[in-house]
């Protein structure tokens, strides 16, 4: 071990206008660890791949029936699967803060002269950017298995908004989750039972008017059926698509406001 | 506030001290962690705390590194109190941690950038800065490798390093050396004694008086939340009575009838088959041939008998009544 450099005296300046770069940093590293573990990302796909597979050829014989005449199974299926994936992949925010916590890192970012956002807003955009590269995983394997577009490319593109802005909405809800429970395994543990009844009483995989009515109205109202009203009737076409649209913006813009607030308190106090 | 020092003329003001600690106070729901803790480091000397687990160490440096609001209290580093602009303090601190705080994803190299970046120096003297850093710690043949596949003390290296980045004129380090070898400790030792030459204040929580007593100028002995001891190594080994005499006995009942007999020789304690003899400094060899005749005497066989210096457990056994090892309830964060 050689010389250790003389610490100079308050050499550091406190500069309070870093909110934008510090965010961008954090989300450098948050993506360099998603490239370091690419084997996460492969799973996180391999799952909603699966379930299109499964999907489209096992159920979606028996579900074709109960479909509004003229449409087919898969173009019903793939708005859900979008929504179903970003959904879970909402996950990883939390378990990727919970597990910081635990490690001591968000430690060492406190007590760096940081901007108190960096970490959080850092966090969401990168896991909005892996939701970029995952959405368009998806894509093609939808077009593999016959998926076609009703609409134009502006409804894809419209309908890819939505949901990535939904993602980017869900994560703060599990940054909620992770900086509360504070250990990886609780994050995931905790995650599921919540995420369940959005993902399967919706209008993700099968026409609500095939439930009981009891759970019709949960099931046609809550944001993820919403938002995938909203992205099948831009890609399909059919539905009143701006009602849809609108609800699901509602949604989104409900969920960053209520939740960025309650995760940057949390953020504050987390020990 | 305006310190004074006394010298011949008369009274002057000093600097004042690069950490100060003015009856702090933590609670956690009804439990007080820390109950009106007071000291100071003066600038570029080294402070060792010291406590058993769940005394309240860690608590005081979170506070004092801005982790945790004190709920009473005050505490400055550099005269900027804590409170009231934790920012400044943080551009003027370095913190490691008890576990090393670096992320295992990213290579040696991209930590210390990582933290280059958010402690915003400028983009140029980053890299330099990394490059630096990694050569003084020995990490420079493992830059670029990931840091999950490194060693525990090249990890606590790394940590310490990461700490340094933005050349903080003070620096915490919580329990920095527990789970390495000796010679990582070792290493880690001399890094932290160029950091002090070179005018760094350290403050250092550990469990080994060892520790404090290598790299400490002063020691604060804290329990249950309050300073219970306060001084030098020397000071402190002082107190303890400066010899032990260990001796282990084959059965309870042998070991409490040693431990009678045993008086004159020292304070005695016993822990089942073991008695613990304090003896007075300077008198171990002697008290020691005292001991075997009195054992000898009433015809207890003793299985072991050990002369050696005082360890941090009887400095706690002496101070609080109970060893280190005793209360585990762990730090209260």
């Amino acid at each position: 071990m050689t010389t250790v450099a003389a610490p100079a005296r308050a050499t550091t300046r406190v500069n309070r206008g870093h909110a934008v770069g510090d965010a961008i940093t954090m989300a450098w590293r948050n993506l360099l660890n998603i490239k370091r573990n690419p084997q996460l990302l492969v799973f996180a796909t391999i799952q909603p791949v699966i379930f299109v597979v499964m999907f489209r050829y096992v159920f979606g014989g028996a579900i074709q029936g109960s479909l509004p005449a003229g449409q087919t199974y898969v173009n019903f299926l793939m708005p859900g699967i979008f929504v179903q994936t970003i959904v879970f992949g909402a996950l990883t925010t939390g378990v990727g803060l919970a597990d910081d916590l635990s490690k001591g890192l968000v430690d060492r970012f406190r007590s760096l002269p940081m901007a108190r956002s960096a970490v959080l807003v850092g966090r969401t955009l990168a896991d909005f950017v892996r939701n970029f590269f995952v959405v368009i995983l998806m894509c093609v394997v939808g077009f593999i298995v016959g998926w076609t577009i009703g609409t134009d490319v502006f409804g894809l593109l419209g309908a890819i908004g939505i949901i990535l802005a939904f993602s980017y909405a869900l994560s703060w809800v599990f940054a909620i989750v992770g900086l509360t429970v504070k250990d990886a395994e609780t994050a995931q543990a905790v995650s599921f039972p919540i995420l369940a009844p959005l993902v399967f009483a919706s209008s993700a995989f099968v026409p609500v008017a095939t439930m009981p009515s009891w759970l019709q109205g949960w099931a046609r109202n809550q944001p993820v059926s919403v938002v995938v009203n909203a992205a099948r009737s831009l890609t399909i076409g059919v539905g009143p698509t701006s009602e849809y649209v609108i609800k699901a913006i509602i949604w989104i813009v409900g969920i960053i406001a209520v939740c960025a607030p309650i995760a940057v308190a949390r953020y504050r106090r987390a020990v | 506030m305006i310190w004074l020092k006394e010298n011949a003329l008369g009274w002057e003001p000093v600097a004042e001290p690069a950490i100060v600690v003015d009856h702090l106070v933590k609670c956690f729901g009804d439990v007080e962690a820390v109950k009106g803790v007071s000291f100071e480091v003066p600038e570029g000397r080294v402070l060792g705390l010291l406590g058993p687990n769940g005394a309240g160490k860690t608590t005081v440096v979170r506070m004092l590194t801005t982790l945790l609001r004190p709920d009473g209290g005050n505490a400055r580093v550099l005269g900027i109190d804590v409170k009231e602009d934790p920012q400044a303090v943080r551009a003027n601190i370095g913190l490691a941690g008890q576990y090393a705080a670096v992320d295992e994803n990213l290579t040696g190299r991209e930590n210390l950038v990582l933290v280059g970046k958010l402690a915003h120096l400028d983009g140029d003297e980053i890299e330099a800065r990394a490059h630096e850093l990694l050569e003084q710690f020995a990490l420079e043949h493992a830059a670029d490798r990931i840091s999950r596949t490194y060693s525990g003390g090249m990890r606590r290296r790394l940590d310490l390093a990461a700490a340094l980045v933005h050349r903080p004129p003070v620096l915490f380090l919580d329990e920095p050396t527990t789970g390495l070898d000796p010679q990582g400790r070792n290493d880690l030792w001399g890094v932290i004694e160029e950091l002090v030459a070179r005018g760094t204040t350290v403050l250092l929580t550990t469990q080994y008086l060892e520790e404090a007593d290598v790299l400490a100028d002063n020691i604060v002995v804290i329990d249950h939340g309050s300073v219970i001891a306060e001084g030098t190594a020397a000071q402190l080994k002082e107190r303890m009575g400066s010899t032990v005499i260990e001796i282990t006995l084959r059965d309870d009942d042998g070991a409490a009838r040693a431990a009678d007999a045993l008086v004159p020789v020292g304070t005695a304690s016993r822990d089942g088959k073991l008695i613990r003899v304090n003896v007075p400094g300077g008198a171990g060899a002697r008290s020691m041939l005292e001991a075997v005749r009195i054992l000898d005497g009433e015809h207890l066989d003793p299985a072991t008998m050990v002369l050696r210096e005082p360890t941090l457990d009887d400095v706690f056994l002496d101070l609080t009544g109970h060893t280190t090892a005793d209360s585990d309830e762990g730090e209260g964060s």
